[in-house]
């Protein structure tokens, strides 16, 4: 009874502490890469809200008819607060199309490079831990596989996939897993020699509780790393392919879909239309990749001083 | 004697490693193409391509017949660089590779050159001048290099070069072979996405040797701080940024699709976005192995010359 009283009163202080830790460590996050990231994440959970108009449809006016294609921004003449960014060839609202886009950016982006993660972790502990054979196979498929760039990589995958939002997050995974793999593996080959994985190992722990209390907890540090410096690539290629015309299909609002639409337009001297998606995406890549040289500082101590 | 040995046995071991490679390529394009089904439904959105084209092209990849047997088909064709038929220009895609290669190779060798030029002073600048404001530039650089997507860089050159100004051309490559009005913007929409990376390595390289006992010595002997930094810092720290610039350039060739579909570059980039988009199956699958048999042969290449230039290497086996 004592001790499970002990418990009980022990419980409460462990989370203050937990939650503290989690607070002081975001205090010293920088500022800049945080508030994009968050206005980003606000835009993408609220583009319903946000947005003025339907992104996939043409403005329509008070009095029923669509508004002009290729209006410019409001401070522009011609321009008005009704579409405050302008409008593209189909006379859709760009800020509206831009809000929805950051759903399409930020979700295809975080699940594509967490699958990515996930399956790459996962290899490289199965390589590292049990070694021999699985190791060879595993890395070799592993080299191959990063022989070949991201960019061309994905396009292949494009080339046989169906392009829908769901086949580019597929896409993402399947390109990006190697590289968790090969980094995660080199670590798990050096935590196996430390004593207490060891010493877990000689007081028979089984295989499966060995990785999972003692090699899992060590690598999540460098996974979280990775995460953070992959997802602004996995951006970049996403956002490729859908300029490409490969990506997430129209009429589905993707900011590189909308940067290849406005390419016409631009020669022309409507810079809007490819503009403003444009700087969404360098924000963002921008904002993450400020994040993971912090989150890497942060997290492994022996990388500060390089 | 014995380090000639050595080095020997690396460059074996590299070379069983690459062929293994090379050969799980095949599998790994092989093994996906064949994930879709029927590969010979991947054509048939292809324009005026007839049913019994399709059927000539499954008796040729012979889709009928078991998996290992259909492998062995496709690698034997492609050890011999058979890449198949394109439909699309009536050529084998061997031909029509090689012919845009020369404009793939001049549109990445421009853009490796910019990326030097950029990146290796600028590198050299944040690590003489190290925690200064020369540093906080070559950060900033490094940062939108990797940051700003090369699409958005081209599509703003054009903005300003070419709509606003009217300087440069905004299509094409023009009549000759070389003309370097129409190299420059694709060039430098290349080159700017590798000049962050190049920064960063030639910062950390310069900063790793300028801490040297040899840098000390010879500044120790009163030796002035220029012909430190450019005889005994510089040659020295150019080694891995050099190797490193080789791979890049072979990246360079092969990555510049998004950029050479926007200058219409008519390079190797472009073709496999013209096979993929008019669905002529054999050029993306062509495009693709290329790409991965010059990496993995580059790859090989750096790590040779690294065991001979540099003995740690073989030490450290």
């Amino acid at each position: 009874m004592l001790t499970q009283e002990s418990v009980r009163i022990a419980a409460p202080v462990q989370r203050v502490k937990a939650s503290r830790k989690v607070l002081g460590f975001l205090r010293d996050a920088p500022l800049l890469p945080f508030i994009i990231i968050m206005a980003v994440v606000l835009a993408a959970i609220f583009a319903d809200v946000l947005a003025l108009h339907d992104p996939e449809v043409s403005v329509k006016d008070a009095v029923g008819r669509p508004v002009k294609s290729y209006l410019p921004p409001f401070w522009m003449k011609g321009g008005s607060f009704l579409t405050p960014l302008g409008t593209d060839f189909h006379s859709r609202d760009i800020l509206s199309r831009l809000l929805y886009g950051a759903r399409v950016s930020l979700l295809v982006g975080v699940i594509g490079t967490l699958v990515a993660g996930a399956l790459g972790t996962t290899l490289g502990i199965v390589a590292g831990y049990l070694g021999g054979w699985y190791d060879q196979v595993i890395m070799r498929i592993t080299d191959a596989w990063m022989a070949l760039p991201s960019l061309i990589f994905a396009i292949f995958l494009a080339s046989v996939l169906k392009p829908s939002l769901w086949n580019i997050i597929v896409i993402l995974a399947l390109v990006f897993w190697s590289q968790y793999a090969r980094i995660i593996r080199a670590q798990v080959l050096s935590l196996r020699e430390r004593q207490f994985v060891q010493l877990a190992e000689v007081s028979g722990a089984s295989t499966l509780r060995v990785v999972r209390r003692h090699i899992l907890p060590n690598v999540l540090n460098t996974v979280m790393v990775l995460f953070s410096l992959t997802v602004g690539v996995a951006i970049i290629i996403e956002s490729s392919l859908s300029f490409l015309g490969v990506g997430v299909p129209p009429p589905k609002p993707a900011w590189g879909l909308m940067m290849s639409e406005g390419r016409g337009p631009l020669i022309a001297g409507k810079w809007w239309l490819s503009v403003f998606p444009g700087l969404c995406i360098m924000l963002l890549v921008l904002a993450t990749n400020l994040l993971g040289d912090w989150l890497r500082v942060r997290l492994d101590p022996q990388l500060r001083h390089q | 004697m014995e380090g000639g040995a050595a080095v020997r046995q690396f460059i074996l071991q590299r070379l069983g490693y690459s062929i293994i490679t090379l050969w799980l390529l095949t599998v790994i394009v092989f093994t996906i193409v064949r994930c879709t089904g029927d590969p010979a439904l991947l054509m048939s959105d292809y324009p005026g391509i007839r049913p019994e084209d399709l059927a000539a092209l499954r008796t040729q990849w012979g889709l009928d017949e078991p998996y290992i047997t259909q492998y062995g088909r496709f690698i034997s064709n492609v050890v011999r660089g058979e890449f198949g038929k394109s439909f699309q220009f009536n050529m084998s895609v061997r031909d029509i590779y090689f012919k845009r290669l020369p404009n793939s190779l001049q549109l990445g060798v421009a853009g490796f050159l910019i990326s030097m030029v950029i990146g290796i002073p600028l590198g050299i600048m944040s690590a003489v001048r190290v925690n200064t404001w020369w540093d906080s530039v070559g950060k900033l650089v490094a940062l939108l290099g990797l940051s700003i997507p090369g699409f958005f860089v081209a599509l703003v050159l054009i903005l300003i070069f070419g709509v606003s100004l009217g300087w440069l051309p905004v299509l094409g490559k023009g009549q000759q072979f070389w003309e370097p009005r129409f190299l420059i913007m694709p060039a430098f929409a290349l080159g700017w996405y590798f000049a962050g990376s190049m920064l960063r390595l030639t910062r950390s390289s310069m900063l790793e040797v300028l801490g040297s006992e040899f840098v000390k010595l010879a500044r120790f002997k009163g030796t002035p701080e220029w012909v430190v930094i450019a005889k005994h810092a510089f040659r020295n720290a150019m080694l891995p940024v050099l190797t490193l610039a080789g791979l890049q350039l072979v990246l360079m060739i092969n990555v510049a699709v998004v950029v050479e579909v926007i200058f219409s570059w008519p390079g190797v980039g472009r073709l496999l976005m013209e096979g993929l988009l008019s669905r002529d199956f054999p050029v993306v699958q062509g495009v693709v192995l290329m790409a991965g048999a010059m990496i993995v042969m580059v790859n090989l290449l750096v790590d040779i010359l690294y065991a001979y230039v540099d003995p740690r290497i073989r030490l450290a086996r």
